[in-house]
């Protein structure tokens, strides 16, 4: 809002944005989702309560296609849980948000830095794939002081308002169907309202339809609605943010995400030194690259770290790569401090412990 | 039937408004509420009111939320936008929706059971933000999607199809939309399109946030005797205050009044709201008086309709912001992005 005041208003001093406080959460989400049908970028920011509050107006969003973006800044769950502490446990609250088949893109940023880059890319990303997009930060990002590179923007760069038929192509007599997967990616072209006084107008609904927007309760009909929406979050997997990786064709390997990057980096300096040499992988997105369920293939064992007592990004993972359990061992930490290299340490230390088998022979 | 789409074949000398329309062109798509439905009398009157009035219909965005009485703007202006959202939420969908875009003309159309039950909370801060919109409540008293369960604006005492009668006290719409600082408030009977449709014109040219409460009986399950929501009911206790005529600045104005008899309330534009009075003492720029009256004719058992409240000076909320004139979803890159340079300006301001 700050930078706002100054740096999105016109010469006369009149705003090119608006902010409104909304008296709850189901309004907030609510407000973001009609101006991003009306075709007006919009966010939200909250934590854990806010999204489960907002859980309902995201099904509509995914089902009817609105882009919508969301900066989760994760906190101690769950209820009100540690509302002061941090924690990385919103991800699967965030990844399958809502009630029947959804998925949503979720963006990892690791600091300061990735949240200002993965803040301007969640909005194209909505745009895109006209879906909610979120941006999945924590208290510890979002309060405490980290360093970042400086911020830079490059210039050449045009905003990517995605598939929109404006004027000039309805007039041409293009065909349009707002949930018609014209170029077989998943994605539709959508129409703002106003746009054209014969052609283009439809109707938005939570109910199912058919690709013209009419309502259906024809089983196909809605289950090709539902493959498509599929093809679409798989289109999705080439757009958003690669995992980044270090591997040196190592025995064990290592999957983190977000926060947890700057102690990953001192815990594998420091367990290398330790004799324990790791590859590592930083996951940035949801959904997942291939080259995830690569580098697990790759490895003999892979340690999954995050800041949760369930190891959600490492159960995403078994779900949705189908990924053999046994392969993945969580090293998790959540007492709501943020993370650090001995607590990464110790819990590797302890897995591969574990692992130790000491033949029954030896024994005195 | 799922759907069904009204044949566009029509009379061919059907007349036509300054945009060379029929009203046939403001319609949607055949209505599958029961017959005879008080929903249905609205959508009619909300295509006689745009047609009349020559409004582009695809400069007009329908929303709604869940329940009958949101499932009518598929039956109403084809050619518009529309959306169907979540029970009770429909404000704060057209709430961004009117942040994006200031130049649409906004009607959300909810029911009683989706605005006083579920979603009381978000109509009465909507009624708050100065938001530019028409928000008519198709009110019944009645759950009809399933089956006439009593909804929050039911009367105490009120007896159902099954003959329970409800214990809860009525949420009564009008007088909370008053007190929120709604700029425009009125009620209106389903059954009275001469009363309803001036109304609409008035709301949809009103700069703010504009509240009708439509007392639309639903026929199947609260239009018995016993019920306060009835045709038979309604029409016997029907206190109309004033009888709108809505004159827009181009139109001359013609008709006739008795001296005394009638209140011009000019618009911001110049356009003339006039107002037959009924009740002589009624004054609906006047929120107390407005209020005290609403509920001393309740507790007597009377409706009150008419125009009840009208601040014809208000301010709509992109004003009230100091917004550019450019609807936001019309900005461009260059409007939205401040550049590299202005960001290591801002690096520097960290340092």
């Amino acid at each position: 809002m700050h930078h706002a005041e100054r740096m999105r208003v016109d010469a006369e001093g009149k705003r090119k944005y608006a902010v409104i406080q909304a008296e709850d959460e189901l309004a907030s989400i609510g407000i973001v989702i009609g101006a991003g049908w009306n075709g007006t970028r919009a966010f939200t920011a909250t934590s854990g309560p806010g999204i489960s509050l907002m859980t309902e107006f995201l099904g509509l969003a995914y089902f009817a296609e609105i882009p919508a973006v969301l900066f989760d800044v994760q906190r101690g769950g769950p209820s009100t849980g540690m509302p002061t502490r941090t924690q990385q446990s919103d991800i699967l609250a965030c990844a399958y948000a809502s009630h029947g088949d959804t998925k949503h893109i979720l963006l990892l940023p690791d600091g300061p830095g990735e949240c200002f880059e993965f803040g301007a890319l969640a909005f194209d990303l909505a745009d895109r794939f006209q879906t909610p997009v979120f941006v999945m930060s924590d208290l510890d990002i979002g309060m405490n002081d980290r360093l970042c590179a400086p911020l830079s923007w490059d210039d050449s760069r045009r905003l990517d308002r995605g598939k929109v038929m404006d004027f000039a192509a309805l007039e041409a007599g293009k065909t349009f169907g707002r949930y018609l997967d014209v170029d077989g990616d998943g994605v539709c072209y959508r129409t703002y309202p106003g746009t054209h006084p014969a052609r283009g107008a439809y109707f938005t609904r939570g109910t199912t339809r058919d690709p013209f927007a009419r309502y259906s309760e024809e089983g196909d009909v809605y289950v090709d609605n539902m493959e498509r929406l599929l093809r679409k979050f798989e289109t999705a997997k080439s757009w958003v943010p690669a995992p980044l990786e270090l591997d040196a064709g190592r025995e064990y390997g290592v999957i983190f995400y977000g926060s947890s990057a700057p102690a990953m980096d001192e815990a594998v300096e420091l367990l290398a030194a330790r004799g324990l040499q790791l590859d590592t992988l930083r996951v940035r997105a949801f959904p997942f690259a291939a080259s995830v369920r690569e580098f697990v293939e790759r490895h003999r064992l892979v340690f999954v770290v995050e800041q949760n007592r369930d190891a959600q990004l490492r159960t995403l993972l078994i779900n949705e790569e189908e990924i053999d359990p046994a392969r993945l061992l969580p090293v998790c930490h959540y007492d709501g401090t943020p993370i650090t290299a001995r607590a990464i340490i110790a819990g590797i230390e302890a897995r591969l412990d574990l692992l130790k088998v000491t033949p029954l022979r030896k024994r005195s | 039937m799922t759907y069904l789409a009204k044949p566009k074949l029509h009379h061919p000398d059907l007349p036509r408004n300054q945009l060379g329309l029929t009203h046939r062109d403001y319609e949607g798509a055949i209505s599958t509420l029961c017959a005879g439905c008080g929903h249905d009398s609205i959508s009619a009157a909300i295509v006689q009111a745009c047609y009349e009035m020559s409004l582009p219909a695809h400069r007009i965005a329908k929303l709604s939320g869940i329940g009958c009485s949101s499932k009518t703007p598929t039956y109403f202006l084809g050619l518009s936008h529309g959306f169907n959202s979540v029970h009770g939420r429909m404000p704060s969908v057209l709430t961004g929706a009117y942040m994006a875009n200031k130049d649409l003309i906004y009607i959300g159309v909810s029911g009683d059971g989706d605005s006083a039950s579920i979603g009381l909370g978000q109509f009465a801060h909507s009624m708050r933000r100065g938001i530019n919109m028409t928000y008519i409540v198709e009110n019944n008293g009645v759950y009809g999607l399933t089956k006439g369960q009593f909804s929050a604006t039911a009367d105490y005492g009120a007896v159902s199809k099954r003959g329970v009668k409800n214990f809860d006290e009525a949420i009564d719409l009008v007088t909370l939309a008053i007190q929120m600082g709604a700029t425009f408030v009125a009620r209106s009977f389903s059954g009275d399109k001469r009363q309803l449709v001036p109304l609409l014109k008035a709301a949809i040219h009103h700069q703010g946030a504009a509240f009708i409460d439509v007392i639309s009986p639903c026929v199947t399950f609260n239009n018995h005797k016993g019920s306060t929501k009835s045709f038979d009911y309604v029409r016997e206790h029907n206190a109309v205050v004033n009888r709108p005529d809505f004159i827009p600045l181009r139109d001359e104005i013609t008709v006739d009044y008795p001296a005394g008899a009638v209140e011009a309330v000019t618009l911001h534009d110049g356009s003339v709201l006039r107002l037959a009075k009924c009740d002589h003492d009624y004054n609906p720029r006047d929120r107390v008086a407005a209020i005290n009256c609403i509920q001393e004719r309740q507790q007597r058992g009377e409706v009150v309709t008419g125009l009840l409240f009208i601040d014809p000076d208000a301010v709509d909320l992109h004003e009230e912001m100091g917004n550019v004139d450019t609807p936001f979803n019309q900005l461009d890159d260059a409007a939205l992005c401040p550049g590299n340079a202005a960001l290591q300006q801002l690096n520097q301001s960290f340092r």
